[in-house]
């Protein structure tokens, strides 16, 4: 929403405020600018000029010698314009002055300034101007030429400032206006709320009565079929138009309004939508058949053809104007083509009506157009509103001899809205804002909004514009705007004490970063959708149950049209972005939650489950990222051995480099090197290794319990161990053979070689482990020693190892 | 054997001058003072010594030893000093060689932030809690009185799975879950995920975060609103922050506001960062709105409360000045190391 500053100092005409002051307090009062452009910022010393005298340039074929007056004197300016004549008026900048711009329509920030000097030899004491240079546009100025003086009309006071003349000396502000107040989006409302917030009177337009002292209801029959979407429907006739451009402080306020004048009818319904942010349309009384206009919804697959010649298709949840035979116009957004005004138009049906907002924004979504209009109605809009702007437009048209207004309106209005009343509670705004206002200032605020005090009921009483205004909040509200929240003390809760504190799934996603962190990884973040193509990169089969995705309906494109169900492709998209960009030795991690829907299609929300996700390449291995896990099950509480399965059975996986990680019997998630094939799929050119902890298993098993157990007394007693076993022989299987045979005096064990190779018989690889025994109450025995020794050994060789001596 | 001991000594002394390190030394101790040292010779040969003259010999000896042993531990004392200042000497090394850095990964600036909120909001005693991030429809827009075609509903530009659920537009539906706990008071903050249909560039994303934050209470007022934020901007950007609450609208909070403090690159004056306003916009806040309240099974007439959203994201791209959000998302290692 924009305004034009001088506009709302007509109507608030106390109001005495630069541009700066008038931003500060309209946006503290709840009226936010974004900001304001002072139209004549770049101008200076630009006065009506009348060429008296056109010479010749003696050296120059293309410039010629003018003598301009210019109010005070007669001076001599050169120009190379072809539109110049004797006696035309012209906006002249003098010695000193500036322009805001080229006549290509460049602007120079700061302007350009005019010297008096020579051209071609010849004195030149000033410029005349285009409309670019004056820095507008031919858009704003229709009677501009394309390339030449902007040529001023022939009463132009000569001498008098052109820009003031011009209306450029006025300051147009930039508002942000909130959705619920809608009565913000007009001229109107911008200078109530400017009123209430100088302190300063606000006057709006005297609304006179126009008419002649025929009937309306003689022209024109109005039924309203779906009164749920048109609340309000008013109908007045204008005849005898006469079509003509509208007068120049109506085209002034316009462009300032940064709307293109372009003739009386069309001004006059821009002028009051811009008023009082009411919509208007006319159409062509003499193309209404049957002089009847019926307000009723669309046919299922009816077309029509709106005034910009396209053919819409419409369904039975729009709702439209039409005549006694045939649709002429699309309810609030467009009138149709067979309807229009032209310039051969006499009579003129005015509509002034009050549209369902949802079901203009609706309709204007469906079919695929939004105009001034629609966005209006759209916001639904006062229809006490709508009679007034209907006869301002009618008193419009008498003032400006546009046509002759036939007396009387057609209103159809069967439900008339009331203005709410709210008691008035002053110890409960107060109470809710944590001041202490005076009941008397509450209503004096109040009263500056218009809003009206009933003392015998002890209520407020809301116009109808105020559709925001519906409980204590809402008036709480206006009362701390208007005290100014600034004014409002600080101060911090008193009552209950509480204890800040994260939740225990927060506080383990905070060891996991850390671990990760410690372990040089850095934290990723990547996005939650993707696209289902992630599937045949990770080489997941047709019937894998990671393909089951949540999908968004409206998604930015189908690569963010799905929920992911795995978080690796994230993961591989960073990693691969790195290695892209030559990045060496990354490492980076992820914890970001993955969807899994509980049924397909989705009817309940799907589960989300943290994920723990590290990837990897350059320095480290498969043994690197288990060491990461470790690292973090430990510090969680999680001391117990995990277990590495190695078929687990993962297709994105190198298949004979990944395991499923498990604790406790449950797996609780998988590493491994990165399928060379996926790797590739992702243009990535070296090893990857990847490892994901399902975090909600981790959480349900975690704990910060710790227990001191103790430094040993007594002395450890180590044993070595050294094996060759069957290539298939897992470290893990002779790991369990020491956690079971071992019993209680065996503390830890270490392997400390694994050697494969030619010292080796085929198909066999060696191990050694260092064993240490330990008793927690005294020192340990040879035999000790060996009883258990023997037992571990003896079945060692039980699953096929050869114990070296 | 007077002499004899003099001249021992005298030789002792000589010898022990003479040493110039430590296992010289020791070799001179070993000459004297050892199983078969001159000195350990005269002991032996007490034997030979008469009763009478015993004790004034064993003094004698006595004596010779105690003096020697003090001229070498004192000769010692100095040679040490003199090696361990020639190993100081020899060691010197150049202290602008490189580091070796330890490889320790970084942390997302994003987490920062969160951590730096987290850590302000726990220590006035707020909980920090979660909520999903796919979400109702209901608590994601009709619980905060945003009822069915409502035009916010538009505003937001949300993803749907369906006509029900939705990818959350904002955190705020965490407020409402935690108020139908029906546990009061009431102090949480909830960061999270949440999802608008923007297109990716420079300062959108279609995936950000917020962080939430709602207070219920007895007697909670805007007062305590202002004054709480203003705690919370002081800590984050500097003591010296001010704030300044503009009237605003949401539809879940009644009276509204948004939140600016005073631009931390110039302190209010103007400059480029903050577009020559002086003041940052940084978060919405309000008093829950009654209706809301009452959805949740709360009585406005007996408890009040505010709310507040901050984007993350902003908050990061601000405090560490980056330039473009699509930075965050990249996870390329070179912006990474840089936090």
């Amino acid at each position: 929403m924009n305004t034009s500053l001088k506009w709302i100092k007509e109507l608030v005409p106390g109001l005495a405020c630069t541009p700066q002051e008038y931003m500060d307090a309209m946006t503290l009062s709840g009226s936010k600018v974004e900001g304001y452009e002072n139209m004549d910022e770049d101008l200076d010393k630009i006065v009506i000029g009348q060429v008296k005298r056109i010479e010749p340039h003696p050296d120059a074929d293309k410039l010629v010698i003018c003598q301009v007056d210019i109010g005070t004197e007669t001076t001599q300016i050169v120009t190379g314009a072809t539109n110049v004549t004797e006696g035309c008026k012209v906006p002249v900048v003098l010695d000193g002055g500036r322009v805001a711009g080229g006549h290509d329509g460049s602007r120079t920030a700061g302007g350009i300034k005019i010297k008096k000097g020579k051209l071609r030899g010849v004195e030149s004491n000033g410029m005349m101007c285009s409309i670019e240079e004056l820095g507008s546009t031919r858009d704003m100025f229709p009677l501009a030429p394309e390339d030449g003086l902007y040529i001023l009309p022939e009463d132009a006071p000569v001498g008098a400032d052109a820009v003031a003349y011009l209306g450029l000396d006025d300051t147009v502000v930039e508002y942000e206006i909130t959705s619920n107040r809608v009565d913000c989006f007009s001229v109107l409302g911008i200078a109530r709320e400017a009123a209430a917030t100088f302190g300063k009177e606000f006057v709006p337009p005297v609304v006179t009565a126009t008419g002649n002292s025929e009937d309306v209801n003689d022209y024109v029959k109005v039924t309203v079929q779906d009164p749920d979407l048109c609340s309000r429907y008013t109908a007045r006739v204008v005849k005898n138009i006469k079509i003509a451009p509208s007068p120049e402080w109506m085209q002034r306020r316009l462009r300032a309004q940064g709307i293109r004048p372009i003739n009386n009818l069309v001004d006059i319904t821009n002028y009051v939508m811009e008023e009082y942010g009411q919509p208007m349309h006319a159409y062509d009384l003499d193309t209404i058949e049957g002089h009847e206009i019926i307000v009723r919804r669309a046919q299922k697959g009816e077309t029509f053809v709106t005034l910009d010649g396209q053919e819409r298709t419409l369904d039975d949840s729009m709702l439209m104007i039409c005549d006694g035979k045939k649709a002429v116009g699309l309810a609030g957004i467009m009138g149709g083509e067979n309807s229009m005004i032209t310039d051969s138009v006499k009579t003129m049906l005015f509509e002034a009506a009050c549209f369902d907002g949802t079901n203009i924004r609706l309709s204007s979504k469906k079919v695929g157009l939004r105009t001034d209009a629609s966005s209006k109605f759209e916001k639904g809009l006062d229809p006490n509103n709508a009679i007034e702007a209907m006869n301002r437009a009618c008193q419009l048209i008498e003032e400006l001899g546009a046509g002759e207004v036939v007396g009387g309106v057609v209103d159809v209005y069967p439900k008339v809205k009331e203005g709410r009343r709210i008691p008035f509670e002053p110890e409960k705004y107060n109470r809710l804002l944590g001041t202490s206002i005076e009941p008397a200032d509450m209503l004096s605020y109040f009263a500056k909004l218009e809003l009206g005090y009933d003392e015998a009921s002890n209520e407020i009483l809301v116009p109808s514009w105020r559709q925001d205004l519906e409980c204590d909040a809402d008036l709480a509200e206006e009362v701390a705007r208007f005290f100014g929240y600034d004014k409002i003390p600080t101060t911090l809760p008193s009552g209950e004490a509480t204890a800040g504190k994260l939740t225990f799934k927060l506080r383990i996603e905070g060891v996991a970063r850390d671990i990760a962190e410690f372990c040089g990884f850095s934290q990723g973040m990547t996005y939650s959708f993707e696209s289902p193509k992630v599937y045949d990169k990770l080489l997941l089969p047709a019937d894998s149950p990671l393909r089951r995705a949540v999908v968004i309906s409206n998604p930015l494109g189908e690569d963010f049209s799905i929920m992911r169900t795995i978080s690796l492709n994230g993961m591989l998209t960073s990693l691969a972005t790195n290695f892209n960009r030559r990045n060496k030795n990354v490492r980076l991690y992820e914890l970001g939650n993955i969807y899994l829907p509980k049924q397909l299609p989705v009817t309940e929300l799907p589960e989300e489950r943290m994920q723990f996700t590290l990837g990897m390449y350059g320095e480290g291995d498969f043994y690197t990222m288990k060491g990461v896990i470790e690292e973090f099950l430990y510090k969680v509480g999680m001391k117990c051995k995990p277990e590495y399965a190695p078929k687990s059975e993962k297709p994105f996986l190198h298949p004979g480099r990944q395991a499923n990680v498990i604790y406790d019997g449950t797996v609780i998630g998988y590493l491994g090197e990165v399928h060379p094939t996926v790797a590739a799929n992702y243009d990535i050119k070296e090893r990857v290794y990847v490892a994901v902890l399902d975090m909600p298993e981790i959480v349900s098993r975690a704990s910060f319990d710790h227990k001191y157990e103790g430094i040993a007394k007594f002395p450890a007693a180590a044993r070595d161990i050294s094996m060759i076993v069957p290539k298939s022989v897992l470290a893990g299987d002779i790991e369990k053979v020491f956690d079971a045979k071992g019993g209680k005096l065996l503390e830890k064990y270490e392997l400390f070689d694994v050697y494969e190779g030619a010292q080796i018989k085929p198909g066999y690889k060696s191990l050694a482990y260092s064993l240490s025994f330990r008793a927690k109450d005294r020192n340990l025995e040879e035999a000790d020693i060996t009883g258990a020794m023997d037992k571990i050994i003896k079945a060692l060789e039980a699953m096929g190892a050869e114990l070296r001596k | 054997m007077k002499e004899k001991l003099q001249k021992i000594k005298e030789e002792a002394i000589r010898q022990i001058q003479e040493a110039a390190d430590l296992s010289k030394l020791n070799d001179v101790r070993v000459a004297i003072l050892g199983k078969k040292g001159e000195l350990t010779a005269v002991l032996k040969g007490m034997k030979d010594v008469s009763p009478e003259e015993r004790p004034l010999v064993g003094q004698m000896v006595n004596e010779t030893r105690e003096n020697i042993e003090r001229i070498l531990e004192e000769t010692k004392a100095k040679l040490e000093a003199a090696e361990l200042d020639a190993r100081l000497r020899r060691e010197v090394i150049d202290v602008t060689l490189p580091a070796k850095k330890n490889k320790v990964g970084h942390r997302h600036p994003n987490t920062i932030a969160l951590e730096e909120v987290e850590r302000i909001f726990t220590g006035m005693g707020y909980e920090v809690v979660e909520g999903p991030e796919i979400e109702y429809d209901y608590y994601n827009f009709e619980a905060l009185n945003i009822p069915a075609n409502h035009p916010a509903k538009d505003e937001q530009d949300t993803f749907y799975i369906n006509d029900k659920i939705v990818l959350r537009t904002q955190t705020s539906p965490v407020q409402v879950r935690e108020m139908e706990k029906g546990k009061l008071p009431i102090r949480m903050i909830a960061p999270g995920r949440v999802f608008r249909s923007d297109e990716v560039d420079a300062t959108h994303s279609p995936s950000f975060h917020q962080i939430e934050g709602l207070v219920i209470d007895k007697n909670i007022t805007f007062a305590d609103l202002k004054g709480t934020l203003a705690e919370f901007a002081r800590q984050l950007f500097g003591q010296d922050t001010k704030v300044k609450f503009r009237p605003h609208h949401f539809p879940f909070t009644e009276p509204s506001a948004e939140m600016d403090v005073t631009c931390f690159k110039c302190g209010g004056k103007g400059c480029r960062f903050c577009k020559g306003e002086g003041w940052i916009e940084i978060l919405g806040c309000g008093m829950v709105h009654p209706r809301v309240l009452r959805m949740s099974g709360i009585d406005p007439e007996e408890y009040s409360g505010f709310a507040f959203g901050i984007g993350l994201e902003r908050i990061a791209l601000l405090k560490y000045e980056i330039d473009d959000m699509r930075l965050l998302y990249e996870n390329d290692q070179r912006f990474l190391n840089q936090f």
